[in-house]
């Protein structure tokens, strides 16, 4: 977008820094992989990198359909599921045979799972786009998911079916037991595969899907059918949804109806589209905040599901383009060097915010304790739910914080305007 | 076998109406202004609840009254102020927020009430054998259920099709300019539909409440189905609606009644065999697969005939 406003010796220079900063993301990208569990070593630090990990392979997955084709899923968790199964019935058979497949292979049994039903399911659920794909999917999700229930054999009912994961060779003395070598494992896939996704947004393949999330009917003029393109994003995202799941078994040790189940297709819908559809990293960051919150606020809350509901609802209302769109919309106005007009709008704008942010979460707070009685403890203060004054301070929260942040929220909107036509002048669309 | 029949016919239709009663405020919402609205099951289920509570505190007959129109006002409520803003970002944008919504409303509801069942009961006046088929007694609540989903079905076509108010509503669909053109206010026709649709929702959790399970997960059982009748009818066709839920009410309630397997119809298989796919699928019961049958239904609308059964379009 800034190189039309740019003259064309810039473009150039432009291009081959881009280079430069592509390899050097990836390369960045694996050296703090590798270099993450060295700094934070406790073992509840390397389960959540571990569950991190597999989290921003399933979203990044999603948002080949979600971001890439314009599909919206609601049972994207059934390829993850297959993927999964299919990975701890295959480690199973591999140690009960003693055949030579060294551990770190099983993800890519899960992904062929995956790709496979999406092969055979796919056809028919990409024939439309938009709202009919959405209900196809959330019906054949939950197709599947019931059905697992009555396939005892394969899925093993409720309780699901176990695997060991030190059962099968080592590969170069490793035996994956340790926690910290199935992190190195997740990492590594991590890595092939968000550089295997981002190379395919970079083909005509991916071009083409774009192309058909944008305007599936030019797509046709020019000699594409949208049908088949619908198809064969819906088979890679299978595919790596399924390593995503084979990751998951092996880190578990377990695969069960849940992996398949609609909280999980909610789940990494959530974290793709908190985290942006538009841009590649967004379901990266999505996957890290979901998770991340689903670990850190079970301790603190007893209702950190309805946080993660109102967070997205907000998300959907205010910023459609999620995390990674509110950061790059401030990239031009950064390069136009107008940041700095509109921060102290931001800032006085966060307080009343924080102050409606604080009384709805003492509400909430209030609602869920008032059987229990157990305090509330924010920012320090210790509020009692059953108290009246309790009560009152989230009313003065919830309604003076709403009433000021209106006012000033307008006046961030009037300084960003200011800034984005200084940036516009200055050659940088914003 | 007659007993069978009749029992589960009587239920089947029963089943099938309250169905019907949801996927017609669904069924509207989503032709006139696009919008599938998947917090819909989340609506009744908020008629259930508030059913409950209203009945607790003010008895039955006045909570029938009150909680359809508390949940109708919640309806509005997010069409203005939740809707109608996102309706800039397009479909995906408004079909997401009612996704959010109905994820929230269900941690709602198991914040406040809990996670297990409540005890919304029958009321009192209503909780007598109506009459007695085969020597089974049939409830008279159940055909209260019926009957105020017949009503209800009833007084929805005569006002679509017969009065002033079907028509505006009707032109709004197609030509909202049009009718914006001609002095009336579209967007508050729009916030009134969506209520009016949000209430049936409602409605069908009051008097269903009693009669099944009220718990916060209930929204989260029906509402896939429903998705599955609207697809199943046609999208945005009512009398397809209507087919599609007798018949899904129907079928599923004679697979939970029936209880053969193909390991009763041609003998067990040799045991030999051991636990595989083979004998999971020879052992199963019909009743126990009745809860993907609506699914399979699904499966196969769509690949014979994509645009449902009275569907005119493709998408």
């Amino acid at each position: 977008m800034t190189n039309a406003a740019t003259p064309a010796p810039a473009v150039a220079k432009e291009e081959s820094s881009g280079a430069l900063t592509f390899y050097g993301v990836w390369l960045l990208a694996a050296i703090a992989l590798v270099v993450l569990p060295l700094i934070f070593s406790s073992g509840g630090s390397l389960t959540s990198f571990s569950l991190i990990g597999i989290a921003i392979i399933f979203a990044l997955s999603y948002n080949i359909l979600l971001g890439q084709t314009g599909l919206l899923s609601f049972g994207h968790a059934v390829q993850y599921g297959l993927g999964g199964f299919l990975a701890v019935h295959a480690m199973n058979a591999v140690a009960s045979h003693n055949w030579p497949i060294p551990l770190p292979v099983i993800p890519l049994i899960g992904g062929i799972g995956g790709m496979a039903f999406a092969l055979v399911v796919g056809w028919v659920m990409t024939k439309r786009a938009g709202t009919v794909f959405a209900m196809i999917s959330l019906g054949i999700g939950e197709l599947v998911a019931s059905s697992s229930l009555i396939l005892r054999s394969v899925f093993g009912g409720e309780s699901g079916i176990t695997t060991d994961r030190t059962a099968l060779a080592p590969m170069f003395g490793w035996t994956f037991g340790p926690q910290i070598q199935v992190y190195y494992l997740i990492a590594f896939w991590v890595l092939i595969s968000a550089i295997a996704m981002y190379a395919l947004t970079r083909t005509p393949l991916g071009r083409i899907c774009n192309a058909v999330r944008d305007n599936p009917e030019r797509v046709q003029f020019i000699g594409y059918d949208p049908h088949v393109v619908r198809y064969l994003a819906y088979m890679f995202a299978g595919f790596f949804a399924g390593i995503a799941g084979g990751l998951a078994a092996i880190n578990f040790e377990i695969a069960n109806s849940a992996y398949l189940g609609a909280t999980q297709s909610g789940l990494v819908l959530f974290a793709a589209f908190i985290g942006g559809t538009a841009y590649f990293f967004g379901p990266i960051l999505g996957a890290i905040l979901v998770t991340y919150l689903q670990l850190g606020l079970t301790n603190v809350t007893s209702v950190w599901q309805l946080y993660f509901g109102i967070i997205f609802i907000v998300i959907v209302m205010f910023a459609p383009g999620g995390i990674a769109g509110i950061l790059m919309k401030h990239r031009p106005l950064i390069r136009a060097g107008t940041l700095g007009t509109v921060i102290p709008s931001y800032l006085v704008a966060a307080i009343p915010t924080l102050a409606l942010v604080l009384g709805i979460i003492l509400s909430i707070e209030t609602v869920a304790r008032f059987a229990s009685g157990d305090a509330i403890n924010l920012l320090g203060i210790a509020f009692v739910p059953t108290a009246p004054t309790t009560w009152a301070a989230a009313a003065v929260l919830v309604v003076g914080g709403f009433l000021v942040a209106r006012i000033t929220w307008r006046r961030v909107a009037e300084a960003w305007d200011r800034a984005a036509t200084v940036a516009r002048d200055r050659g940088y669309l914003a | 076998m007659a007993e069978l029949i009749v029992i589960s016919t009587l239920n089947g239709v029963l089943f099938g109406m309250l169905l019907f009663l949801l996927s017609s405020g669904l069924t509207v919402i989503f032709s006139m202004m696009g919008v599938l609205n998947f917090a819909h099951a989340s609506f009744y289920m908020l008629g259930a609840f508030f059913g409950y509570q209203l009945t607790r505190w003010i008895g039955f007959w006045p909570a029938f009254v009150l909680a359809p129109l508390l949940v109708g006002v919640v309806g509005m409520g997010v069409e203005r102020y939740g809707l109608r803003n996102t309706h800039k970002h397009g479909h995906v944008a408004e079909l997401l927020l009612t996704f959010g919504l109905a994820f929230a409303i269900e941690e709602i509801v198991s914040m406040i009430w809990g996670k297990s069942p409540v005890d919304y009961r029958v009321p009192a006046m209503l909780d007598f054998p109506a009459f007695t088929v085969f020597s089974t007694n049939y409830p008279a609540y159940k055909i209260f259920m019926l009957v105020v989903s017949v009503v209800i079905f009833i007084a929805l076509l005569v006002t679509l099709k017969k009065t002033r108010v079907g028509l505006i509503v009707q032109a709004a669909l197609t030509h909202p300019s049009m009718v914006g053109h001609l002095g009336h206010n579209v967007g508050r026709i729009f916030m009134l539909v969506f209520g009016v649709g949000s209430a049936l929702a409602g409605l069908a959790g009051v008097i269903a409440g009693p009669s099944l399970v009220t718990q916060s997960d209930m929204a989260a059982l029906l509402g896939p189905i429903l998705f599955v009748v609207i697809v199943f009818g046609g999208l945005g066709s009512l009398p397809g609606a209507f087919i599609a839920s007798l018949l899904i009410g129907l079928i599923q309630t004679f697979a939970v009644a029936l209880n053969g397997s193909l390991a009763s119809v041609f003998g067990p298989l040799d045991p030999s065999l051991g636990a595989s796919p083979l004998t999971d699928i020879w052992n199963v019961t019909i009743a126990q697969i009745a809860p993907i049958l609506p699914y399979v239904l699904l499966v196969l609308v769509l690949i014979f005939r994509p645009m449902g059964l009275l569907g005119t379009r493709e998408s």
